[in-house]
């Protein structure tokens, strides 16, 4: 006879430390191949993620506009490393903390901040909104909000990718809540079956909205990957470095093999889960221990550290990302509204489909 | 011309289609080495290759998933359910995934794929196996419905379906798959929404689509003999449906039965009695009247099965009281 639960089910109570870091490389940035010019470009492309969020928060608290609104603050050094390592053409999925990655990519601050604002302008042409970026020129094919339901869309990018033999791969990037779908399970089965070349990402920021992983996930998340002998393996999402290091030998790998590999990226939102979110159920300590890993800070004092950059430079690629931000918002203060005409475009690829009345 | 059997009809569909088009693939459980749950794909490994013709676990969700990624990146699949009453365990990667995302992302993609499949009751099944889905699918923006009911319909409209750039629902029926009928061995489509008058008369019209189809003209039949003329409509496509040629009909009838496999709330039954009051209003002689499976599920009983499944007396007794013979 089975005990009774005296203690309740979902373990619970505040949970301090939900993620543990694993331990930054060692490799300098000369070592991970990466050119000394190119670290002020990579500076730029997450100082341009952090500003665009922070100014996109403010404009949600002035009610320019509606919806949504899951910041990505914390997490940049995971998208900027992803458009580093991978080829422009391989393909990006991701789920609805999607700001982030999109702009790395380079989906413009202006038609980024216009989708969030809903005017035609915007990068989903204002049908989308902030959980549903696309840009599908650049191989960027959005914005899912639906935890867990883009992980087989991810999957069939790369058996596309395979049966036209186009050398491209995939990654599908999902957060630690949607580990626990069936459709993670289902996909990796016949992704691992039938050797999808596609790099499955969890960004493990510690919380499914306000549940820690420990209370929702048992076990180690990267050893869901185990169970169907699929390759996987856990990364410092905080460290820019580390990540390259850790994605670079992954996306050689999954190109040469044409297998698919499960990686856990262990990072942190110092946002809440949205803007309605107070973040009752994590410490002050604990957010101020990440924000002292803070990724972006630790480029900027690894290339003055190593006389990289010069204050004035970083400052000079601070100023123009702000600036490039506000004329982003003017931008999409300015732009229209989609037409009442496109409440019926882009439903059926079909242009004279008869909609039911 | 030759006879074929529906099933028959279907394969030569998909073979033609994958013959012409090398994107297309076909992705389903039991499909490629066991040849079919239904035989439908009998032959299709010999001829494409496992690269084309290829077996999945049973992950509805995940091979809907993946095959829904795959048509957004180039390939045209053809996904087939064992049967709709399967699908639903993987049905957001349906109705969320192949049917919004095009709208989500302001056009920037397509789902040129076909989701088909065995619908509704199939006998002494029980419950979970005798779903009619039409009119969930049907409810969904974004996604085309089709329910062939003879195997010449089913070969020109599946065609079609491969060849169209949306998302289709390709409805079936396990006890259609053995019927036969001559199909032309030249190439031939059946467009979108357009249903047909399979059977002319001035006294009623009787719109049924799928199984159902076959029952009516059972009771037309029947109907025949009491010298009452029925026209039998089948409109073949549920989505967009031929509303125009019901209402023709109707205006020269003045009196319609629908009969439909679904339950009766909101079933399709629901949509094309609500559109005929509006747009027939004046033609109509009496109520119109539908024949649907009970609000109850499916019972696993002889006894009770016979009285949840409409056969041709209800369409008689649906007939009689809109042209008051009763």
């Amino acid at each position: 006879m089975a005990k009774k639960a005296d203690e309740g089910f979902t373990p619970t109570g505040k949970v301090y430390k939900s993620t543990t870091l694993p331990k930054p490389t060692t490799k300098n940035h000369k070592d991970l191949g990466i050119k000394d010019e190119q670290l002020p470009e990579i500076y730029r492309n997450m100082y341009l993620q952090r500003r665009f969020e922070e100014r996109a928060a403010q404009m949600y608290q002035k009610g320019k506009f509606g919806g949504f609104l899951h910041l990505y603050i914390g997490q940049e050094a995971v998208s900027a490393s992803t458009v580093h390592v991978l080829n422009d053409d391989d393909d990006i999925i991701s789920a609805y903390r999607v700001h982030g990655l999109a702009l790395a990519r380079g989906t413009s601050p202006n038609a980024c901040m216009a989708e969030l604002f809903g005017k035609v302008t915007g990068c989903s042409k204002g049908k989308g909104g902030s959980m549903h970026f696309f840009d599908v020129e650049k191989h960027f094919w959005g914005g899912h909000a639906i935890v867990g339901a883009h992980i087989p869309l991810g999957a069939g990018l790369a058996m596309a990718n395979k049966y036209q033999g186009n050398g491209r791969i995939a990654i599908c990037f999902f957060g630690d809540g949607a580990v626990d779908q069936g459709s993670l399970n289902e996909t990796f089965n016949m992704a691992q079956l039938w050797k999808l070349p596609v790099i499955f990402v969890v960004e493990n920021n510690g919380y499914s909205m306000g549940t820690a992983v420990e209370r929702h996930s048992a076990g180690q998340l990267h050893k869901r990957g185990e169970a169907y002998g699929m390759k996987n393996g856990v990364a410092n999402g905080m460290d820019f470095f580390s990540m390259v290091d850790t994605l670079s030998d992954i996306a050689k790998e999954v190109r040469e093999t044409n297998e698919p590999y499960f990686l856990e990226v262990k990072t942190y939102r110092y946002r809440g889960h949205s803007m309605s979110d107070p973040g009752n159920y994590r410490t002050k300590e604990e957010l101020e221990e990440f924000r002292s890993f803070d990724p972006i800070e630790r480029l900027k004092t690894y290339m003055f550290e190593n006389k990289l950059v010069s204050e004035e430079e970083i400052k000079s690629i601070e100023d123009e990302i702000n600036k490039e931000v506000l004329d982003a918002i003017d931008f999409a203060e300015e732009s229209e509204f989609p037409p009442a005409s496109d409440l019926y475009e882009h439903v059926y690829v079909q242009e004279d489909f008869p909609f039911h009345t | 011309m030759s006879v074929k059997q529906f099933r028959d009809a279907i394969r030569e569909a998909m073979v033609e289609e994958m013959r012409r088009d090398e994107s297309i693939i076909i992705m389903g459980e039991e499909v490629a080495e066991y040849d079919g749950a239904y035989k439908v794909t009998q032959g299709m490994l010999e001829e494409f290759g496992l690269r084309r013709v290829i077996d999945t676990p049973i992950s509805e969700l995940g091979f809907s998933g993946i095959g829904a990624g795959a048509a957004m990146n180039g390939l045209r699949p053809i996904i087939e359910f064992m049967t709709f009453n399967f699908a639903v365990v993987g049905i957001d990667q349906i109705l969320n995934n192949a049917a919004k995302i095009r709208y989500m992302s302001g056009g920037q993609v397509k789902f040129p794929m076909v989701f088909r499949g065995p619908n509704a009751s199939a006998g002494q099944l029980g419950a979970t196996h005798s779903v009619a889905y039409e009119s969930l699918y049907a409810h969904i923006p974004g996604l085309k419905v089709m329910y062939p009911s003879e195997p010449y319909d089913a070969k020109g409209m599946l065609k079609t379906a491969i060849r169209d750039d949306d998302p289709v629902i390709f409805l079936e029926s396990e006890q259609m798959y053995a019927m036969k009928q001559e199909v032309p061995d030249e190439e031939y489509l059946i467009p979108f929404g357009v249903g047909k008058i399979k059977r002319e008369g001035d006294d009623v019209t009787i719109v049924a689509h799928g199984k159902m189809y076959h029952i009516a003209q059972q009771a037309a039949k029947e109907l025949a003999k009491d010298g009452i003329e029925a026209e039998v409509i089948d409109p073949r496509c549920m989505k967009p449906f031929d509303f125009k040629m019901v209402i023709e009909s109707i205006k020269k009838t003045n009196r319609c039965v629908i009969v439909d496999e679904s339950h009766p709330f909101a079933g399709m039954a629901a949509e094309i009695g609500f559109v005929i009051q509006r747009d027939a209003f004046d033609y109509l002689d009496a109520p119109v009247q539908r024949v649907t499976i009970p609000d109850v599920p499916a019972p696993f009983a002889k006894n009770l099965f016979d009285l949840w499944l409409p056969g041709p007396k209800q369409v008689i007794d649906a007939v009689k009281a809109v042209t008051y013979k009763n």
